[in-house]
């Protein structure tokens, strides 16, 4: 299993793996919201948390795809079905190599894009914690999605129609937190949703990702 | 005698030819009734005017945009516990009804609440959570759309299914917690103290019967439209190899 993981890893961070890809984007997307709604800092603090989240759920959107489709192309994902590792560990590999690249990397950044959105002091911390607890659900959430699109030709778009709407409980629960942790207000309660969510979604959703995979290999 | 052997196509067809005039003739029975009663034989709300007419579209079609759904989850247990291919193939027919139902609730919503509210839309948690379960809807067609052997995509899809049921339930919890609404509570429970008052009950309940009767007249139809189309797939395929 940790052989997988960092054949997977290895395979990101090299030439042609889009490892720093959806940091830019999520660069891009922060600094294009200012462009939309105007440099007015008062209101930039208001939303910055929530154009933080926005922007992270995107650039995870991203890569989504590649968690499985050189895989598959290749062929490796009918070996690594074969080999002696259930089919719910690979997902679950496939997953938390998807959130060291893609994941970790974004809740890392939040922080340096939250001075261009000029968020309030007190919003860092949240912003992370939250980006922290969340971004995991949206790897493991994404990877359902990935098998389920896996051998098709427009795979992408319909991949994001599928996950999109999956990802409305970790975004409205995440965003809650990083938005009361900025205006300083109390924020147990959906935080302790977000982490119920992302424990949740961690533990169940690999065994429906494994079966649908399982189809796809049939 | 039970109810596994209408999982046999052949049988299924023969029987709902039998029944689906009857089910068509009483859903547009039930709906010319329950319609007309209500638009034209109901008073006008002391309040609301006669907007609240709209509610004998409205709420049965919100209903059944759920209950379409519900349907959706069962033939999918259906499918992936006893592989009947009748089932995987009503949760298909069911889908697109289901989405039209969801959307006459969400237009009717807004002529609605054009006119109480004063705005077209409104983030109210029942609002968002009706364009969420649309948006499920899209991706389930989309999906049942995008693969081209049938019985991996019913199996996609039922899990799919299965895995939306759960998520859309979050999401109806989660928009609840996000924002306190607009939207009028539950008026039509029978368990509950203070109801819609009995003059807009009745024609109502005709409405409602007649969108249960049009739901399961379209999914028949439309079930055996895609069990024929298949058997006629897989004719030809016969054809074209001998």
């Amino acid at each position: 299993m940790t052989a997988l993981l960092w054949r997977d890893l290895r395979l990101a961070l090299r030439a042609g793996g889009g490892f720093g890809l959806g940091l830019a984007f999520f660069l891009i997307v922060t600094v294009l919201v200012p462009f939309g709604v105007g440099p007015e800092t008062a209101l930039l603090t208001r939303i910055g948390p929530g154009v933080l989240w926005i922007g992270a759920l995107l650039a995870c959107l991203l890569s989504l795809d590649r968690i499985f489709a050189l895989d598959w192309e290749d062929g490796s994902l009918d070996l690594l079905a074969t080999a002696p590792l259930p089919m719910e560990g690979i997902v679950s590999i496939k997953a938390l190599a998807h959130w060291l690249t893609t994941g970790l990397p974004l809740v890392l950044a939040a922080p340096v894009l939250g001075v261009l959105l000029n968020l309030p002091p007190a919003g860092y911390l949240w912003v992370v914690v939250s980006l922290a607890l969340g971004t995991p659900a949206l790897s493991v959430i994404g990877t359902f999605g990935a098998a389920l699109t896996v051998g098709l030709k427009r795979g992408g778009l319909l991949l994001s129609l599928l996950v999109l709407p999956l990802y409305v409980p970790t975004l409205i629960f995440g965003a809650e937190v990083a938005r009361r942790g900025a205006e300083g207000l109390a924020l147990q309660s959906p935080l302790l949703m977000l982490a119920g969510i992302s424990f949740g979604v961690i533990a169940l959703l690999p065994f429906a990702s494994a079966a649908v995979l399982r189809i796809n290999l049939r | 005698m039970s109810i596994w052997e209408y999982a046999n196509p052949v049988k299924f067809i023969r029987v709902t030819d039998r029944i689906l005039p009857w089910i068509a003739g009483g859903a547009a029975l039930c709906l010319a009734v329950g319609l007309v009663w209500g638009f034209f034989f109901t008073p006008d709300d002391y309040r609301q005017g006669a907007t609240v007419k709209i509610f004998y579209l409205h709420v049965p079609a919100a209903m059944m945009a759920i209950n379409a759904w519900v349907m959706m989850l069962v033939a999918s247990l259906i499918w992936i516990v006893r592989r009947h291919h009748v089932s995987a193939l009503a949760a298909r027919a069911a889908a697109p009804v289901g989405a039209m139902f969801t959307l006459i609730a969400l237009i009717t919503g807004a002529f609605w609440g054009q006119p109480m509210w004063g705005t077209w839309w409104e983030w109210d948690p029942r609002l968002t959570s009706f364009l969420i379960l649309f948006l499920f809807y899209l991706g389930y067609m989309a999906l049942w759309q995008a693969i081209e052997n049938d019985d991996t995509a019913a199996d996609l899809t039922s899990i799919l299914c299965l895995v939306g049921s759960v998520f859309a339930l979050l999401s109806r919890y989660a928009v609840l917690f996000w924002n306190q609404g607009l939207h009028q509570g539950a008026s039509l429970s029978l368990d509950a103290e203070e109801n819609v008052a009995d003059v807009y009950w009745y024609p109502a309940l005709v409405c409602i019967a007649g969108f249960v009767l049009l739901f399961v007249a379209l999914v028949f139809l439309r079930t055996q439209t895609e069990i024929r189309a298949r058997r006629t797939r897989a004719l030809l395929a016969r054809e074209g190899r001998g």
